[in-house]
């Protein structure tokens, strides 16, 4: 195992992604608390249930699968395109002439590394993207903080941090391995490193809604 | 010394090398030339490995490429040095981390021990104050220069050039033509240089193998090749219309 590599590549993969997540979660949030006070229109509902549907969608399902895919897109095409332009200018050639396993030089630590900070960079969504979802919804005035505080306590169940922590370690392994895979196989030059990476957002988006499905189907039914 | 026997290399139905013998020398630069799309790359590949031959074997002093396992392959690549056609540099490395990598990857020498033979390589080489460019500041001369030095840095047994001139002009294909050579013959390497540059093929051709359609037409030196009457290697040599002037006035 190359740990060298290995920490590069999550600062590369994972450090370098906290902004747009950071961005992208805080306005997920937002939109999620507004939204569900906006659906409430019975006296009956408390208000606490804001908070409440805000935490549960963020955590359950906002963050693991938005942010796979926003990774996909992100970090799918970066690895592609690195991996694919080493292949077409002969640079992993070079790595197996030298008697290196390319492979285990160039994905390895990158799925090593995906699996290591991926649940960290949801974890993180989660937090910004609930946050954003009280300071926007106690400044648009939908929600009290007391009662948006209440409903992100009211009911937690562990079983659903699991759920999301699991997802995203699939998402992660499917992420790096698809993208490599796209970007290792790329044949001929600049325009076919374009289409592997155009193909390795594609296939990754598409595996992560399939096992996204599929691993609900297991875990929460 | 490098042994091919019989070596034959198909894709599809296309027969790319056939039947492909040649002895490469140790401390003599050893060309194989041909036209382009003749099957000398092929060649260079399933020689290192990166391809495996139909049939037919490469023997490292003796030792049958085709027949050692991953250990031994990899064993024997840490003895291999090679300068690829675009120079094969890492993008996201300095001139010195390139160099450096094969030292780093295959040795247990401190990072001092590791500097001096950079800084050895790349003088060798005339890029002393290098070491801190990325490839993309560097010309493509010096990039030929600096994977020659990378190439020579963890002191190899066997070099291999693919087309080492490409792109280059015919004065800096000069310098790295000579480069080849001295370091070929100081450390004596054995070295095989692909190429169909002739200014390569008089300046370094000890012993030169003719590619035709895939299949050894001629072999003989630098000095044999402008006096053969092979019709293939005579119309590859005198390819413009004022040296076929020249050669008949001659």
């Amino acid at each position: 195992m190359y740990w060298k590599r290995v920490f590069e590549e999550i600062e590369k993969l994972g450090i370098n992604s906290l902004g747009i997540v950071s961005i992208i979660s805080v306005f997920m949030g937002a939109v999620v608390t507004i939204q569900m006070a906006y659906g409430i229109e019975s006296p009956l509902i408390p208000l606490y249930s804001v908070g409440l549907a805000a935490r549960d969608s963020i955590m359950l399902e906002f963050s693991p699968t938005l942010v796979g895919l926003i990774l996909a897109g992100k970090v799918g095409s970066n690895i592609a395109s690195e991996i694919g332009t080493m292949r077409v200018s002969e640079q992993i050639d070079a790595l197996e002439i030298m008697g290196i396993n390319s492979a285990a030089y160039l994905i390895q630590p990158k799925i090593v590394a995906a699996l290591i900070i991926n649940p960290f960079i949801v974890i993180i969504s989660m937090f910004v993207g609930i946050l954003g979802g009280y300071i926007f919804g106690v400044f648009t005035g939908v929600v009290t903080p007391y009662e948006y505080m209440l409903g992100i306590q009211w009911e937690f169940r562990p079983y659903n941090f699991f759920y999301a922590i699991t997802k995203t370690f699939f998402f992660a392994f499917i992420i790096t391995s698809v993208a490599s895979y796209h970007g290792y196989y790329t044949k001929g030059g600049a325009l076919e490193v374009g289409q592997s990476s155009t193909r390795a957002v594609v296939y990754c988006s598409i595996v992560i809604l399939i096992f996204n499905f599929i691993l609900t189907q297991l875990l929460l039914v | 010394m490098i042994e091919l026997r019989n070596i034959s290399k198909s894709f599809g139905d296309k027969q790319v090398v056939k039947d492909f013998s040649f002895t490469l020398e140790k401390g003599k630069t050893n060309l194989i030339i041909g036209e382009s799309g003749s099957g000398k790359t092929v060649t260079l590949k399933c020689i290192v490995g990166l391809l495996e031959p139909d049939s037919g074997q490469v023997l490292y002093d003796g030792r049958d490429f085709g027949r050692m396992n991953f250990q031994e392959r990899k064993d024997i690549r840490k003895e291999i040095g090679m300068l690829f056609q675009g120079a094969a540099l890492f993008d996201s490395m300095t001139v010195q981390e390139n160099v450096m990598f094969p030292l780093t990857m295959f040795t247990n020498m401190t990072e001092k021990e590791k500097l001096e033979r950079v800084d050895f390589c790349l003088s060798r080489v005339n890029l002393d104050k290098a070491n801190k460019l990325y490839p993309s500041e560097l010309s493509g001369g010096m990039k030929k220069r600096v994977a020659i030095a990378r190439a020579i840095s963890a002191s190899p047994k066997y070099l291999f050039c693919d087309e080492p001139n490409s792109g280059l002009d015919p004065i800096t294909s000069l310098v790295i033509d000579n480069l080849i050579k001295e370091i070929t013959e100081e450390y004596q390497i054995t070295t095989l240089v692909i190429t169909h540059d002739m200014n390569s093929v008089m300046e370094i051709g000890d012993k030169i193998a003719f590619f035709y359609k895939g299949e050894k037409a001629w072999e003989g030196t630098n000095k044999e090749i402008l006096v053969t009457e092979n019709e293939k290697v005579v119309d590859f040599v005198y390819a413009s219309k004022f040296l076929k002037e020249f050669r008949k006035n001659n």
